[in-house]
């Protein structure tokens, strides 16, 4: 951690120096070209749907000098993306959305010689839960029920998600291992799919974040079996926790943004007012409360904590992952 | 035209062969109750490349395709200036970009294809080579919000320049 | 007749001044966005999201679906003049569209384009005031076998557009299904085919990254070569009479392909996993075989031009019930308008129809509105696109070549993509002067995509047992089809090969 410390000291310095001799110094840092605002995820997914509200909720309050471009890097689970921010020419121009792929891609692909420490911290925008959810034709009501359905079916029962080693699979692989269960999953290619899939009976149950399933659960053609989040969530205040039920363990997706290694520290700090403005809308609050997003604020260092814990949660799940398979 | 037929079936048949060879860094087989493996869609349909190769050269050996007949040149003389100079040119836009960004290099092309290669008049490639540029630079980053390379760095306080006239 | 109604209001609501000048604003920036190769709907309304807070919600959608008419309209206008096809649907486009234009009828063929376009959008407009909650309900039983079978038989339409060369053609099919591949495996999670370990192949190889090699620069160098660069594309002048006989004659010539493409485009393009593209191919494909003049297809017939058009713009309509109906984007550009959708705070899904009904029927009148004003609009602007066509080919090239670039640099933002670009034109070149067939590797990375992992999903809901595709209801048929479309030119090749011998031909 120190010689990262020392690195990103010296990258910070040479950073500044380049923008003394560029003469643009100024007190306060402001964008001088657009921002390159690189997505995590290919277009259309829950992932690339958030940066879009963020940007036009930026574009309507009129919060930048500079636009904020999109930019979608979503190849190789985002380690598209990560390259492209760790190489980047011009630290200060280039912000991440991120999912949980930031931790999980660089653990999985360890070739790529990323590491995330090294990134700049900006803004955790809020953190997204998941949910059990099943067909309303199946039956079953409760996540008892659901756990004996899946045991008596031994490896018929199907569930689909985002793909091996994606957010939902590693909490299903989770429930395989703490139930003793045995379930066969499909990969898709996004969450909104994935509810689809659910609706029109092709897939048995879903882990799915409340935003994707969210139109299906209105009509009520799904029914949420259990939530993997801290507290019961406000949304679904019937459907009761894993804690609730016994098992230490909850999972989120997070929605933050980082900036690439060697972010000078003014642009930082521009970035942390900028998205916390973002943050204070009520358009975002709204959005927050409508898509089940979870507040969870944090300072820079709080930020790096938890991206800590994150990368050992994750390592955890993995192995156990890799273990089953 | 008859030793470039065997000589592109070869080069295709050696880059079929290095595919499959890459594909095999996933698994190429049918895995039983999961159905075929990672590397196995790239991995046969490279097959059917390499065999398809064979049938090439076959039937160039026999004689019965077009070009295996021909005895016309591949390229003659105007074919290999055409593609020095158009194919060249392309080649150099490209390399240009990173230099003096796109519209920089955009610029100089149409220099050198509508003046040079063209032969029109200097007045009507001028107007051509700035308006263009200047036409897609403000319909990329000002109403499509796409930015395009901004080339080396002595560019920059141009373009800083313009960001602040176009937002 | 609620639905008439409320229909009648969505009229009224996009007829409203303020409506219909945004629609046609939309509608001629839409029509050039599209026309430009590498930039599409997506672009578009991506772009253009944000400035639309300005404006009241029901304006807003109104104006973004105006933006999506106009790019649908435009993609043919690329196909036609440059030949590139600046997106993925209009690909079919190019294959008659292109010698249409260059053997000078390039007014018939941006005329009939726009007639088809119009009637396969007002076809598939009818089609949703009518049938959207039911027809929704046909798009959740469509499970990856049935998109699988589907795409077979895509394929198999596609048999009939093989050149003499056998053993070229396969290995273009296949070449493209493996470029199709590279990148990332969905189904185990894996990067794949990352050649030389180059972070640009991770996010594999973009459909339009081959298209614009092949036809933006490999095509073009071989017109330039093979015609000694003295090229003259089009010498048609444009009159008022003149668009009339062209329409007259447009409309004669290609109803039969403009019906196939409405209908055939909406029903495929309903489904999430399938939309436009195939949708498009399909109809072209169809259209070939179920005409008496399938010899005149690829050389330039109007109905080849029509049966693409008709069915992108139908099947454009059609993914928007997907969207509107069940949240499912069926499309990139639908994804972004539900992301419109859900910053405007409407929630798309099963309810919306019953909870929002001013919202959807204000979306579909001014459907009906765009469709009108971007036919009107394009009309009113071929006279401008034929102009280009007549410049002298040493300013056209140079415009086609910067267009090329940057379209592909656009796409993904990307200067791999732009270097691929130029290695694709290049081999494409000589492979063209090789008599090497490479439209099918066009197709082929386009539908690639979405064969491979549906059937490997198929498999694994069936753990690997290939019977899945067909014992389902609706994936059976469709496969069995698809196979006897695939093999009965085979049949008919060995059968011929029995009967009359001919002498010169060894194949």
């Amino acid at each position: 951690m120190t010689f990262n410390y020392k690195l990103r000291n010296a990258l910070a310095g040479a950073t500044a120096l380049t923008v003394a001799f560029a003469g643009t110094i100024a007190h306060a840092w402001e964008p001088t070209k657009p921002i390159d605002f690189v997505i995590m995820a290919g277009a259309g997914g829950g992932a690339d749907q958030i940066a879009r509200f963020i940007q036009s909720t930026a574009e309507k309050e009129d919060l930048t000098v500079r636009p904020l471009v999109p930019n979608n890097k979503g190849g190789g689970s985002g380690a598209e993306a990560l390259i492209a921010l760790n190489g980047t020419k011009d630290p200060d121009h280039t912000i991440l959305v991120t999912l949980n792929s930031f931790f999980t891609t660089p653990l999985r692909q360890e070739n790529l010689g990323i590491d995330i420490s090294t990134f700049t911290p900006i803004a955790m925008m809020g953190v997204d839960p998941f949910v059990l959810w099943v067909h309303k034709d199946a039956g079953i009501s409760s996540f008892e029920d659901w756990v004996s359905t899946v045991q008596e079916q031994d490896g018929e029962y199907v569930m689909g998600g985002t793909g091996r080693g994606q957010e939902d699979s590693l909490v299903i692989t989770w429930l395989e291992q703490n139930y003793d269960l045995n379930i066969k999953y499909i990969p898709y290619s996004g969450g909104g799919e994935v509810a689809k899939e659910l609706a029109g009976k092709q897939i048995m149950a879903t882990v799915n974040n409340p935003a994707e399933a969210r139109g299906f659960f209105a009509n009520g053609d799904v029914v949420p079996l259990v939530a993997f989040s801290d507290e019961r969530l406000p949304n679904l205040p019937d459907v009761p926790t894993i804690k609730e039920l016994g098992k230490d363990f909850s999972y989120y997706n997070q929605r933050a943004v980082v900036g690439p290694p060697g972010m000078s520290d003014e642009a930082a700090e521009y970035y942390r007012d900028l998205f916390q403005q973002i943050y204070d809308t009520t358009d975002w609050q709204e959005y927050m409360s409508a898509e089940s997003l979870e507040a969870l604020p944090q300072t820079a260092e709080e930020a790096r904590e938890y991206w800590n814990l994150q990368i050992e949660n994750h390592k955890e799940l993995m192995s156990k992952m890799e273990e089953g398979a | 035209m008859r030793r470039a037929e065997i000589v592109t079936a070869g080069l295709l048949a050696l880059l079929s062969m290095y595919i499959m060879w890459k594909s095999t860094e996933l698994q190429i087989g049918y895995i039983r109750g999961q159905g075929p493996g990672g590397g196995a869609w790239p991995f046969w349909l490279a097959a059917i490349c390499l065999v398809s190769t064979g049938f090439i050269a076959l039937n160039w050996w026999r004689g019965t395709s077009g070009p295996s007949q021909s005895d016309e040149p591949f390229l003659d003389s105007y074919g290999r200036k055409m593609l020095v100079l158009v194919g060249g040119g392309i080649v150099g836009f490209v390399v240009l970009t990173y230099i003096f960004s796109m519209y920089g290099a955009m610029a100089l092309f149409l220099l050198y294809y509508i003046g040079f290669l063209g032969r029109h008049r200097w007045w009507v490639t001028l107007i051509l080579a700035t308006a263009i540029p200047t036409v897609f630079f403000f319909f990329f980053e000002a109403l499509m919000r796409i930015t395009l390379p901004k080339g080396m760095p002595f560019l920059e306080p141009f373009f800083n320049y313009m960001n602040t006239i176009i937002y | 007749m609620e639905t008439l109604g409320l229909l009648a209001d969505g009229f009224w609501l996009a007829i409203q001044p303020i409506n219909l000048m945004l629609i046609i604003i939309g509608v001629t920036l839409g029509l050039f966005i599209g026309a430009m190769p590498g930039l599409g709907s997506v672009n578009g309304v991506a772009i253009l999201l944000p400035i639309t807070f300005l404006v009241p919600p029901a304006s807003a959608i109104i104006f973004l679906a105006a933006i999506y008419y106009g790019a649908m309209y435009g993609g043919a206008i690329s196909s036609i003049t440059l030949g590139i096809p600046g997106a993925s649907t209009a690909v079919a486009t190019t294959f008659d569209g292109r010698p249409l234009a260059m053997s000078g009828r390039a007014s018939l063929a941006l005329i009939t384009a726009a007639l088809a376009s119009f009637a396969g959008g007002t076809v598939s407009n009818v089609l949703f005031t009518l049938f959207a909650p039911p027809l929704a309900s046909v798009a959740l039983n469509f499970g990856p076998p049935e998109i699988f079978a589907l795409m077979l038989l895509a394929f198999a339409t596609f048999i009939g557009l093989s050149s003499d060369d056998i053993s070229k053609t396969v290995f273009s099919i296949c070449i493209g299904l493996v470029f199709a591949a590279v990148g990332f495996d969905q189904i185990s999670g894996a990067p794949r085919l990352v050649f030389f370990d180059i972070s640009g192949f991770l996010h594999g190889i973009n459909f339009l990254v081959l298209a614009i090699g092949v036809y933006g620069i490999g095509e073009m160098l071989w017109t330039i070569d093979s015609t000694r660069g003295k090229i003259t594309t089009s010498e048609a002048k444009m009159s008022v009479k003149g668009i009339v006989t062209d329409a007259k004659e447009g409309m004669a010539r290609s109803w039969r392909g403009t019906t196939i493409g409405s209908f055939l485009g909406f029903f495929v393009g309903i489904l999430p996993a399938a939309g436009a593209t195939p949708g498009s191919l399909m109809s072209y494909g169809v259209s070939k075989m179920l005409s008496r003049e399938s010899a005149q297809f690829g050389k330039g017939h109007p109905e080849g031009v029509a049966a693409p058009e008709a069915a992108n713009n139908s099947a454009s309509t059609g993914s928007m019930l997907p969207m509107l109906t069940l949240g499912i984007p069926g499309s990139p550009t639908t994804a972004i308008l539900l992301g419109g959708m859900v910053i405007w705070g409407l929630v798309p899904g099963p309810r919306l129809f019953a909870e929002q009904p001013e919202f959807v029927w204000g979306l579909i009148g001014s459907f009906y509105v765009s469709n009108f004003f971007a036919l009107l609009i394009n009309i009113a602007f071929i006279p401008l696109f034929i102009w280009m066509l007549r410049m002298p080919f040493t300013i056209l090239a140079p415009l086609i070549f910067v267009l090329s670039i940057v379209g592909g640099y656009a796409t993904t933002r990307d200067m791999h993509d732009v270097w691929l670009i130029v290695g694709f034109g290049f081999a494409a070149f000589f492979m063209r002067k090789l008599d090497y067939p490479l439209a099918p590797a066009v197709l082929a990375i386009v539908l690639g995509p979405i064969a491979e992992p549906t059937l490997r999903q198929s498999l694994l809901l069936s753990s690997g047992d290939p019977t899945i595709f067909f014992t389902r209801p609706v994936a059976g048929p469709i496969t069995i089809i698809a196979l006897i479309l695939i093999f009965l030119p085979l049949i008919k090749k060995v059968w011929d090969r029995r009967g009359g011998r001919r002498p010169s031909a060894a194949e």
